[in-house]
């Protein structure tokens, strides 16, 4: 192995081990939306600061690199690659931060079977499923695992869609729990955008792997390539 | 401890003052890279290390150099012996006219051993250090002159791992060969590391990122920053520094 594989190596280890923290603390975050389980969710916000402390390192791990070896060619898409995967994921892990705030201040009359009524622990399970199939294409190279993320995030799209009829139909049934309704729906948008950060880090990596750029393309474009 | 150091060196040709009180210290098992424009003193500071200037008449040295703490420009110092330890590959190879084989073990006959046994086993030793035996094993003893230029400058680097330096001092060793010999020239110097300390001049910038642990960048005599290559690289603190990696010079 040349002196550059060896450190692209050691950027692909490094990236991977944030991205499982990240994964760790989405998951985290789902059982602690699922209990309510306020020391969970509280775990879950103070190791966001290692998710940033890694997005750092990561930033200067690709600095060095672009300054010292000058990468060309493949070499050059990975370093860029992870230069926004790191940023994809450092956004994925404020996303969680912002549920388990969520968490934290939700009052203990909050109505459980709105977690149920609007499908957002199965949409949480889904947009987690997709950053672990990420994460496995990341791993193995495996392009064609990465595109299966963008079949996936549909059932994300349909769970959102449809949560707007029925948090407005709850609502009107519920006038007294207003608050922690709509924060319900600011949940299912971020879960949302989780999947959206997991279908950029796929486009990423097939960007450098293939060389092709799906950025900006429509959804039925990238599912048949 | 330090395995080079210099302190507060000055070098004069004649009365042009071309070293002007640099100081440095430089680890063991470290490669260590001198960067800066032509003229600025690169290969006169190296060949400090292994007294290479003492063959120019109107040279003249102040200060101090040390290896693993003792003057190499002390009285009682042995040159020959010095140079046993302190390797050096030069900008262009110079292999000898006689076979592979015998430029390998060349520093070794001089030394008067002639063991066959230890003479073949110093050979594979060193051309499989200098990544170079694979490609030779079967031809010995052919010229070392039918080789190509970059296989060349392996085989130089082989005939100085094969006197045992602890020092190796290259002065462009790749700037004569093409992409793919510099790519393997700039790994072998990765590999060299765990066993030797390396000092590098190179005028190619991205092989002193490449390669080195810590870069030295001279102008006009004089060491204006010396610190981790990543930190020259990415964010050096001198103005002039900065000018030169960037290629905005002059
Ligand atoms: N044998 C010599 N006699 C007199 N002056 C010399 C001699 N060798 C070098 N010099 C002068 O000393 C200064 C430093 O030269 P040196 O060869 O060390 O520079 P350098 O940084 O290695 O340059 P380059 O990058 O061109 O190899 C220059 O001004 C040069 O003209
Ligand atoms: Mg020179």
């Amino acid at each position: 192995m040349s002196h550059l594989d060896i450190e692209l190596q050691q950027l692909k280890t490094e990236t991977m081990k944030m991205w499982s923290l990240v994964n760790l603390q989405l998951v985290k975050g789902k059982d602690s939306l699922l209990k309510l389980d306020k020391d969970l969710a509280r775990e879950v916000i103070l190791s966001e600061r290692r998710v940033n402390a890694y997005e750092l390192k990561l930033d200067r791990d690709c600095e060095n690199i672009f300054a010292l070896f000058n990468p060309v060619a493949v070499d050059l898409r990975f370093v860029l690659a992870v230069l926004k995967i790191n940023n994809n994921l450092e956004r994925s892990g404020d996303i969680v931060e912002g549920i388990a705030k969520f968490v934290l201040n939700v009052d203990s009359n909050f109505d459980t079977k709105l977690l149920e009524i609007t499908r957002v622990v199965e949409m949480y399970a889904a947009a987690n499923n997709m950053m672990e199939t990420v994460l496995e294409a990341f791993d193995k190279e495996d392009t064609s695992l990465a595109r299966k993320v963008f079949q996936q995030d549909e059932l994300l799209d349909d769970i959102n869609i449809k949560a707007n009829a029925i948090i407005a139909d709850y609502i009107r049934n519920h006038p007294d729990n207003i608050d922690a309704t709509l924060y319900l729906l600011s949940i299912i948008r971020k879960l949302e955008r989780v999947g959206d950060q997991a279908k950029n880090m796929a486009e990423e990596i097939i960007f450098y792997i293939e060389a092709k750029v799906l950025k900006h393309r429509s959804k039925i474009e990238k599912n048949k390539e | 401890m330090n395995k080079l150091d210099a302190n507060n060196v000055n070098v004069f040709y004649g009365s042009n003052k071309v070293i002007k009180d640099v100081s440095i210290s430089i680890k063991q098992n470290t490669v260590t890279a001198f960067i800066g424009p032509s003229g600025c003193g690169k290969s006169t500071f190296l060949r400090l290390f292994n007294r290479m200037n003492d063959y120019i008449d109107t040279f003249k040295m102040e200060g101090k150099i040390e290896i693993d703490g003792s003057n190499i420009y002390d009285k009682q110092i042995r040159v020959e012996e010095l140079r046993k330890q302190i390797g050096m590959v030069f900008q262009k190879p110079n292999p000898f006219p006689k076979s592979i084989y015998e430029n390998v073990i060349y520093g070794l006959r001089i030394q008067g051993i002639k063991d066959k046994k230890i003479l073949d086993e110093s050979v594979e030793q060193s051309l499989k250090q200098a990544a170079l035996w694979d490609e030779v094993k079967d031809k010995l003893k052919d010229s070392a002159l039918a080789l190509s230029g970059g296989q060349q400058q392996r085989l130089c680097i082989a005939r100085t791992l094969a006197v045992q330096p602890t020092v190796i001092l290259m002065d462009e060793p790749a700037s004569a060969l093409d992409p793919i010999s510099t790519a393997k020239i700039e790994d072998l110097i990765y590999q060299l590391k765990s066993k030797y300390t390396i000092v590098i001049v190179t005028h190619n910038m991205q092989q002193a990122g490449r390669i080195s642990d810590k870069t030295a960048f001279f102008y006009m005599g004089e060491l204006v920053e010396y610190d981790e290559t990543k930190t020259i690289f990415t964010n050096p603190k001198q103005e002039r520094t900065l000018n030169y990696v960037t290629g905005r010079f002059g």
